[in-house]
This record gives C-alpha cells, sequence and structure tokens, in this order.
C-alpha cells in the first residue's frame, strides 16, 4: 500500500513537474486576485491591514479552487483512472497519493508566497507566521474536501463552475479559522484556539474524504 | 399466520405501489398544513401580546423561526433518505431525497426573506450578518449545490447516487459550519445586532411558532409527495403500468 | 473459475441484456460479440467490477466478486479502448507505474523486455504523445507481455490499431497466455485465428433476439 501511494505520488509530481506552466498559472492567480483587493478598496494602510487576512485566504481558497479540474479529470480523459480503479491496492490509498500531489503542486507554493503578499498589505511579522501556519494547515483540507467535489463532477457537463457551487459553501469553516487565526494575531488575542481547530478539521477530513472521494469515483465511473 | 399473509412496510419501497399510496395520502396532509397554519397565523397576528420594544414587525419571527428548524430539518431528512438509497440501493428513497431539496431550499429561501424583513424595521438594514442568517444562506448554497449536481448529470441513478455523497458530506459538514458561522459571528460583532435578541417568549408565542412549524411540516409532506409522484412517473415512463396510468388520465 | 450468473444490464433505460450466464474455465476463451451499442463494454466492465449489473451476479472461485473486489482485481488485466498512458511520460515510465500500481516488480530491464515483446523498446525513453496510435497500442499491450502470471484478462478490442505483425505477436501471447492455464475475455471486430482449448461465444445481439422471443 505504501508502495502503491510513493508511485501514485511520484507519477504526478512528475507530470505536474513536466507541466510546469499549470502549476504557476495558479500561483499567478492568487498574485493577482490578491492585487485586486487594494485597486478595488483604495490603498489606505489600516483599511488594507484589517482586510488582509480574508483576502490573502479568500484568494488562497480560489486558487485552490481552479486547480481541482486537474486532479482527476485528466486521468479519466485517457483511462488511467480507470485503471486505478482497478489496482487491486485500496483505493482511498491511491486518492490520498493524488490529493498529497495536488497540495504540494497547488497548495504548498501559495503557502510560500503569502507572506510576501501579506507584507503587501503591511501584516505585522507575527501575523506573517501565524498566515503561514494557517495555510499551511488549512490548504490541504482545501484540496481533500476538493477532491470529493471533483469526483463528483467527473466527466459532467459544466463541471468547472460545478464543482465552486459544491465546494465553496464547504470552505467555509476553514476560512473562518485561517483567516480568524491571523486577525486574532493582528489583534493581540492569539490563535491557539483557531489553529487547533484547523488541526482537527484536518485531523477530520484526512479520515473522511479519501473515502468520500474514492465512493464518488466509483459512482462517477459506472 | 404464514409468511406470504404477514403485512411488510417493504411493499411501499417499489415506485410502482408508492405511488397511488402517495396519491390517497396527499390531500390529508395538505388539510392539515392548511388548517395548522391557519390557526398558527391567528395566533401570530392575534393572540400574541405586542412586544414591549419591538412593537408588532417581530411578528415576522413567527414564520422566520418555524421555517429555519424546517430548513434545517429537511437537510437531515434529505440526507437520511438519500443515504438510504445509496446503502440498500433502493430507488424510490433517492427519488424521496430528490424531492426533499426544492422545499428545502424553499423553506431556507422563506427564513433568509423574512430575516430581511425583519431587520429593516428593527434595526434599519436589508441585511444582518448574524450566525443565523449567515448559516442559512450557506445551507441555501448547499440545497442549491444538491440540486445543482443532480441536474447536471444525465444518467438518472449515478445522479442518486452523486448527489448522496453530497447529501451525506454536507450532513456531516453542517455542524462544523454551524459552529464556525457561530465562532465568526461572536468574534466579530461586539454590541450583537442578532436574530437571537429576540423578545423573551411568552408561552403563547411558543405555541404559536410550534404550530406554524407543525403546519409547514405537514406542508413539506404534501409537496413531497406531490413531487414525488411526478418524478415516479418521470423515471418509470418506459413501464407498463405508467403507461396504463398516463394514458387513463389522458 | 469465473462464473456469471443470469446477469443483467441496464443503461439508462434500455435493458441491454437480460438473464445471461455463463461459466469460463481455465485455459478457455470467450468472445462477446455483438453490434454496436449491444452492450459489450458494459458487459466487459461488469467482468472488472467496474458496474454492477442491475441483477444477477459475477462470481470468482465461487465468491461474489463485490465482496472480494480488490482480491478479484489483482487477479485480473484489463486493457479496454482508452490506451491508459499519460501523454507527458515516457513508455518506459508508464509501463513501471502500471505494474508498480498492480502490485508487480517494476524495474526497467523487465519493462523494457515487456517492450521489445511488441516491437517497441526503441520507444521507451520517448513521451507518449509523440508516438503514433499504433506505438501507443502496443506499449499498452505490453501491459499484458508483464502479466503471464495475472489469470484473467480482459480485453476490449485489443486488436485495433495494430499492423499485421503487432496482430501475430499478440495472438502468440494470448495462445501461451491460455495454454498456461490462463483465462481471456475479448471483443473485437476482427477474425482472428487464437488457438484455445474451447472458445466460448456470447452473442449479445442473438441474446437479447432469443430473451423477446422466449
Amino acid at each position: 500500500m505504501i508502495r502503491a501511494f510513493g508511485w501514485v505520488l511520484r507519477r504526478d509530481l512528475m507530470l505536474a513537474f513536466r507541466r510546469r506552466g499549470d502549476v504557476v498559472n495558479a500561483l499567478v492567480f492568487f498574485v493577482i486576485v490578491v492585487s485586486l483587493f487594494p485597486l478595488g478598496v483604495g490603498p489606505e494602510a489600516s483599511q488594507l491591514r484589517n482586510m488582509a487576512p480574508g483576502v490573502l485566504w479568500v484568494a488562497a481558497l480560489l486558487a485552490c479552487m481552479l486547480s481541482l479540474a486537474r486532479l482527476f479529470a485528466p486521468d479519466h480523459q485517457d483511462g488511467t483512472l480507470e485503471q486505478m480503479l482497478l489496482a487491486g491496492e485500496p483505493l482511498v490509498v491511491l486518492v490520498l497519493g493524488k490529493v498529497a500531489a495536488h497540495w504540494l503542486v497547488s497548495g504548498l507554493p501559495l503557502v510560500l508566497m503569502a507572506p510576501l503578499l501579506g507584507l503587501q498589505f503591511d501584516l505585522p511579522g507575527d501575523a506573517l507566521g501565524v498566515l503561514c501556519v494557517s495555510l499551511l494547515i488549512g490548504t490541504p483540507i482545501l484540496s481533500l474536501i476538493g477532491a470529493v467535489a471533483a469526483a463528483l463532477t467527473l466527466g459532467v457537463r459544466g463541471s468547472g463552475v460545478l464543482v465552486s457551487l459544491l465546494v465553496l459553501p464547504l470552505y467555509v469553516p476553514v476560512l473562518v479559522f485561517g483567516a480568524g487565526s491571523v486577525g486574532a494575531t493582528a489583534s493581540g488575542t492569539g490563535a491557539e484556539a483557531h489553529l487547533l481547530l484547523l488541526g482537527g478539521f484536518l485531523t477530520l477530513s484526512l479520515v473522511l474524504a479519501p473515502w468520500a472521494s474514492a465512493a464518488a469515483l466509483r459512482i462517477a465511473m459506472e | 399466520m404464514t409468511k406470504s399473509e404477514r403485512f411488510s412496510w417493504f411493499v411501499f419501497s417499489s415506485p410502482q405501489t408508492f405511488y397511488p399510496l402517495a396519491g390517497k395520502l396527499q390531500p390529508w396532509f395538505a388539510a392539515a398544513a392548511a388548517l395548522l397554519c391557519a390557526v398558527g397565523l391567528y395566533i401570530s397576528f392575534f393572540v400574541a401580546p405586542t412586544d414591549a420594544q419591538q412593537g408588532e414587525s417581530y411578528r415576522i419571527i413567527f414564520i422566520h423561526v418555524p421555517a429555519a428548524w424546517m430548513s434545517m430539518f429537511l437537510y437531515l431528512v434529505m440526507g437520511f433518505w438519500s443515504g438510504v438509497g445509496l446503502v440498500l440501493n433502493t430507488r424510490l428513497s433517492s427519488m424521496v431525497a430528490t424531492a426533499l431539496a426544492p422545499t428545502g431550499a424553499l423553506f431556507t429561501f422563506i427564513a433568509l426573506w423574512t430575516g430581511a424583513l425583519w431587520g429593516k424595521p428593527t434595526w434599519g438594514t436589508w441585511w444582518v450578518w448574524d450566525a443565523r442568517l449567515t448559516s442559512e444562506l450557506i445551507l441555501l448554497f448547499l440545497y442549491i449545490g444538491f440540486m445543482a449536481l443532480q441536474a447536471a448529470i444525465d444518467d438518472p441513478r449515478r445522479a442518486d447516487k452523486a448527489g448522496a455523497v453530497l447529501a451525506l458530506v454536507g450532513v456531516v459538514n453542517i455542524p462544523i459550519i454551524y459552529f464556525s458561522v457561530q465562532w465568526w459571528s461572536t468574534l466579530h460583532q461586539g454590541a450583537s445586532v442578532s436574530m437571537k435578541s429576540a423578545p423573551t417568549m411568552a408561552a403563547t408565542m411558543l405555541l404559536g411558532m410550534l404550530i406554524m412549524a407543525l403546519g409547514f411540516w405537514m406542508y413539506s409532506i404534501a409537496a413531497v409527495l406531490a413531487r414525488v409522484r411526478s418524478i415516479i412517473l418521470e423515471r418509470e415512463r418506459h413501464t407498463d403500468w405508467v403507461a396504463e396510468e398516463v394514458g387513463a388520465r389522458a | 473459475m469465473l462464473e456469471a450468473r443470469q446477469l443483467e444490464c441496464t443503461r439508462g433505460e434500455r435493458v441491454l441484456f437480460r438473464d445471461l450466464s455463463f461459466w469460463l474455465g481455465r485455459g478457455q476463451l470467450l468472445r462477446v460479440a455483438g453490434a454496436n451499442g449491444s452492450g459489450k463494454t458494459s458487459l466487459l466492465r461488469i467482468m472488472c467490477g467496474l458496474l454492477a449489473p442491475s441483477a444477477g451476479e459475477l462470481r470468482w472461485q465461487g465468491r461474489p466478486i463485490r465482496t472480494e473486489r480488490e482480491e478479484y482485481c489483482r487477479n485480473l488485466v484489463f486493457i479496454g479502448h482508452l490506451n491508459a498512458l499519460k501523454d507527458d511520460l515516457t513508455a518506459l515510465e508508464n509501463l513501471q507505474v502500471a505494474a508498480a500500481l498492480g502490485g508487480k516488480p517494476s524495474d526497467a530491464q523487465r519493462m523494457l523486455s515487456g517492450l521489445d515483446r511488441f516491437g517497441v523498446a526503441h520507444c521507451a525513453a520517448l513521451p507518449a504523445k509523440v508516438l503514433s496510435q499504433g506505438q501507443r497500442r502496443r506499449v499498452a499491450l505490453a501491459k499484458l507481455a508483464l502479466a503471464p502470471a495475472v489469470p484473467l484478462w480482459i480485453l476490449d478490442e485489443p486488436f485495433s490499431a495494430l499492423d499485421v505483425g503487432a496482430v501475430v505477436e499478440l495472438e502468440h501471447l494470448l495462445a501461451a497466455h491460455l495454454a498456461s492455464g490462463g483465462m481471456v475475455v475479448l471483443t473485437t471486430h476482427q477474425e482472428v485465428q487464437v488457438v484455445a482449448h474451447a472458445v466460448l461465444r456470447v452473442d449479445l445481439d442473438m441474446h437479447a433476439a432469443a430473451l423477446l422471443a422466449a
């Protein structure tokens, strides 16, 4: 099972590496969206500082959501997903491998880029740190939940927008606690509770989401 | 009693036998709904006392709160029947779940709209980002997502099962979403402009809300029975009994 | 070893076939025939466990495949219409991933010998997207050369897009597999000579006609 997980992860990372354009696009989207907000609300520093956690988190959420289209759909189209269902390894393990690769390629770059963007919003140092940690815990949750939505809408017409509709309400708790943690740090109340809850969500998603995704994949492939 | 004589509820799990049963029951539930809602509205508008702070405008709570309760309750029922359809592979349970969604969405919409109607005279704004209204908004998105997913998938059995997975994921998430919105609301709202700052419940007010809730429940059952009947006709249209049924009516 | 009991398949509202039963033993080949749309691919997918039949069941060595899906999948190789190759991976890498997911050794030497069997060893280091249709089909079929020990081979139109040489090679491979006690299920529009101890044929057109007449 570990071997299968490792091979799926390795395969997806190799594929992402050979199509670096896709990966970079998601990151650029993140930067552009974040930059739009000051243009929309004005450059006043204290207002931007207040908005920053929410803006950065919403942008990260949207970037993650857009990249869900690449999670299962290409494999579905060339028949490799079918082979995974026939692999004789538990599908849950293979799904976990794909989600891990998805996070490394789509989520982790956001975590690394966020502090730079946070500086644009004049976030103080400790808030930047908490922002990174909250994204580090939160973006895997986004990938895990997103995988369920991507699996449900596999091959369905209009699936791009439909995935967004399905997944965004489910992202609300992650957003609330992720952005809340940074806000709490900035206002001095401390972010431990938020981060612990995020950690709890991560554990819950790790247990439930791959299982739901595997069920959804089997339903989609019938 | 021999086995063949023993009555089994499972006989009603076939669309063909459920169809006439639903048809017979539906008018009774509709009548009960009309009666209970009439009584409930009478209590709301004429019996319950005027509130000292909010005057007459608070009366919208008699629609707002029961509608919110129903929206939540119907989602759980929808999740239950989808789950049954997924696990036991029964068509009728999934059809009931599909039939529940629009009614649930309707009550969510009513809760949101009546919330706005309450907010305007009371606090001067059409929308208040308080915990309950925000949770209702997200619940509306969950209902719409379920309906959109089922509408987008052509194969009815796949639509049933995919909808079931989504509904069950939703059921697990709803407590989490409510909790996070609650947390968010208490963090950000100091002097709370909250729907919870309703007048303290006099017994008549609670009675009024309960009767309205019961009336809404009867309405939901009536609406779902009617909707399931048309779903059955549509999904089973290639069978003989439907052809006879439609032919007999034409 | 593979037994089908009263299989029924309904897609949308159409019943494709009903009350289909057969028994496939070691060294036997089952050919599924029928016109386009008669349910051949659906039957193959039911046999893989990808699709659940609307009635009836499939048993592998006496046990229903529904309850022992992983075990059953380890005993089968499926090659469908799609080649299941990632465009951006080389032929060699594609085979390595497939072998590793099947729980088999994935060393390069072994993969090369499989590719060589179908005459595409020279494509090993080329990404699949630059290969021709025929070459890709051959890389996909190379999986079979690497899975002699897997008892059940389920193949959907394996001979399509192959030239004469590759067709002969595939026939030899199938014959060797059957001779060593393996089982093959395939659909094909082409008339190929595959030597077998016994050849079963399920003709879905005639099956449907037989049921309508009954």
